[in-house]
C-alpha cells in the first residue's frame, strides 16, 4: 500500500502540476494571442524558440537549466541579486522548469484555439464599440474555451509525468522536489516493486478520472461558427 | 574515376569484414557508473591483449538488476555493491561461484571550489554551506556510505536537512561540479588524477571510517557461453588491470 512519503509526493505532484498550469495560461494566453494575430517577422522565430522544450532531452534540458541556475549560470546571478539564492534544489525552481518545460503544450492549443476566430467576428463586436480587452474576455474568452480546456489538461498531465528534468534540477528532496514519478524511479531502483506499482496505479487512476471528468465537459464545445 | 571508387570501397569493405573476423567475440558488460573510467581504459587494454572486445553500458546497479530480471542482454555486470549480484543469484541469473570482488570503493568529500575543503574535513562542522550533495543512500552504495560517515561523525543531524539526493554517483558530481551544491560525497575515481584529486578541493575519507564499500561483479547465464565474457572476468584479475583499478584510487580486495 501507499506510505505516507509515497503521498507526500503525490501532493507535491498536485502543487507542483496545478501552480504550473497556472502560471502557462497566465504567460501562454497574451503570447498565443500575440502569436496568432501578429503580422510580425519575428513571429516564426518566436513559434520556434516556444517549440525548442520539445527537441532536447528532459535531462539533458534539465541539466543546462542546472548549470542556468547554479551560481555561475545567469538565472543563478539574477536570482542571487534578488536576494532569492539558489534556485535548484527548490519547489520554486521546480514551478519554473516545469513552466518552462511544458511551454508548447500550453501555448500551442491556444494559438490553435485563437486562429479559428475569424476576424469578421473581432470587427462585428468592435462596431458594437466593445474595446479590445471587452472583446477579448466576452468574444474570445468563451470562443476559445475547448482550447483552454486541452492546453490546462496537456499542461497538467504534461508537468505531473515529468521526470527527467526533475531529477537533475531537484536533488530529490522529501516535500519541496521529492515528485511522484521520482519516487516511483526510486522504488524502481531499490527494487521495491510493490510499492512501485502501488504509487503508479493510483496516479494513472487519478489522472484518468480527471481526464474523462475533463473529456466529458469538452465533448460539447460551443461551436465556433464563421459569420457570412 | 567512378571504377576506381568502387574498387576502393570494395577492397575497405573486405578489409572491414575481415577484421571484424580477426577481432573475434564481443561481450556487452554493465558497469556501475563509479567505475565508468577505469573500466574505459580496461575495455581498451582488454581489447589489446585478448582481440576481443567489450561494449560498456554505464548505469546504476539498481537499475542494472532489474534490466537484467527483465530479459537485459548483459553477459557481465560490474557492480557497486555485493548486493546486486547476489539477488541476481538468488533469482538465478548468474553462473554460479562466478561471484567475486572486484574492488573496494573509496568516498571523498568534494568541491568544486579549490580550499573549500580543509585536510581533515572540518568544513562539515564548521561551514556556512546551504546544499551537501551525495547520493541516495537509498540506491547507491557511496550514498550509504556517506550517510555511514556522517552518522558515526556525529554529523548527520545537521546535514539532514541540507542534503540533496542525486540518484547515481555521477549526477551528485553533477551537482557539485556545477555549484548548486558547494560540497557533497562522491567516489574517488571521479575525482582522482595522477594519484591526487584533480580540481576543486577534496578530502579522501579514511576507509576506517564508514562501512566498505565492496563492489562485487558476476558472470550472467547470458554470457556463460561467450568467450569473451569468461575472458574479461579472468582479465579483470591481472596484473595490468589490477593497476588501472588501483589508478583510479580504489582498494584491492
Amino acid at each position: 500500500m501507499l506510505s505516507p512519503a509515497d503521498l507526500e509526493t503525490l501532493w507535491l505532484t498536485f502543487k507542483v502540476a496545478s501552480l504550473s498550469t497556472f502560471i502557462l495560461l497566465l504567460i501562454g494566453t497574451p503570447l498565443a494571442w500575440w502569436l496568432a494575430r501578429t503580422p510580425s517577422p519575428a513571429k516564426g522565430f518566436l513559434n520556434a524558440l516556444v517549440s525548442l522544450p520539445l527537441v532536447l532531452p528532459p535531462t539533458v534540458l534539465g541539466f543546462y537549466l542546472l548549470i542556468l541556475m547554479g551560481p555561475q549560470g545567469a538565472l543563478g546571478k539574477l536570482s542571487h541579486f534578488l536576494g532569492l539564492g539558489t534556485l535548484s534544489f527548490t519547489f520554486t525552481g521546480l514551478v519554473i522548469a516545469s513552466v518552462l518545460y511544458s511551454m508548447p503544450f500550453v501555448v500551442q492549443p491556444l494559438q490553435t484555439a485563437f486562429n479559428n476566430i475569424a476576424q469578421q467576428t473581432l470587427e462585428a463586436a468592435a462596431t458594437l464599440r466593445a474595446n479590445p480587452l471587452n472583446t477579448f474576455f466576452s468574444v474570445v474568452l468563451p470562443l476559445s474555451r475547448p482550447g483552454f480546456l486541452t492546453a490546462s489538461i496537456l499542461g497538467f498531465t504534461h508537468t505531473v509525468g515529468e521526470f527527467g528534468v526533475v531529477l537533475m534540477i531537484g536533488g530529490n528532496i522529501p516535500d519541496k522536489t521529492r515528485v511522484v514519478s521520482v519516487q516511483i524511479y526510486n522504488h524502481v531502483e531499490a527494487l521495491e516493486y510493490g510499492q512501485a506499482h502501488w504509487l503508479a496505479a493510483c496516479l494513472l487512476g487519478f489522472s484518468f478520472t480527471v481526464l474523462v471528468i475533463l473529456y466529458t465537459v469538452l465533448k460539447t464545445p460551443p461551436q465556433i461558427q464563421q459569420l457570412k | 574515376m567512378t571504377k576506381h571508387i568502387l574498387k576502393l570501397t570494395f577492397i575497405s569493405l573486405t578489409w572491414l569484414m575481415h577484421t571484424s573476423v580477426v577481432s573475434a567475440d564481443s561481450t556487452l558488460v554493465a558497469v556501475a557508473s563509479n567505475f565508468t573510467k577505469p573500466m574505459t581504459e580496461i575495455a581498451e587494454s582488454f581489447e589489446k591483449a585478448t582481440g576481443h572486445s567489450a561494449k560498456l553500458s554505464f548505469g546504476s546497479t539498481g537499475k542494472f538488476v532489474s534490466q537484467i530480471e527483465n530479459g537485459g542482454p548483459f553477459e557481465v555486470l560490474l557492480a557497486a555493491d555485493e548486493t546486486g549480484p547476489a539477488s541476481l543469484e538468488t533469482a538465478g541469473y548468474v553462473v554460479s561461484g562466478s561471484r567475486a570482488t572486484y574492488a573496494l570503493g573509496k568516498l571523498v568529500l568534494w568541491s568544486a571550489t579549490p580550499d573549500y575543503i580543509d585536510a581533515e574535513g572540518k568544513v562539515l562542522q564548521t561551514g556556512n554551506f546551504k546544499h551537501i550533495a551525495l547520493a541516495d543512500p537509498k540506491i547507491a552504495p557511496y550514498g550509504a556510505a556517506a550517510v555511514d560517515y556522517l552518522s558515526k561523525q556525529g554529523l548527520l543531524e545537521k546535514n539532514q536537512p541540507l542534503m540533496v539526493l542525486g540518484e547515481n554517483i555521477t549526477q551528485t558530481q553533477q551537482f557539485i561540479s556545477t555549484g548548486n551544491a558547494e560540497l557533497g560525497f562522491v567516489a574517488l575515481s571521479q575525482v582522482i588524477e595522477n594519484g591526487k584529486i584533480g580540481s576543486g578541493s577534496g578530502y579522501i575519507i579514511p576507509t576506517n571510517e564508514y562501512a566498505s564499500i565492496r563492489q562485487g561483479i558476476a558472470l550472467l547465464k547470458n554470457g556463460a557461453e561467450n568467450p569473451a565474457a569468461v575472458a574479461l572476468i579472468a582479465y579483470l584479475k591481472s596484473a595490468p588491470a589490477l593497476a588501472i583499478i588501483q589508478k583510479y584510487g580504489y582498494d584491492l580486495p
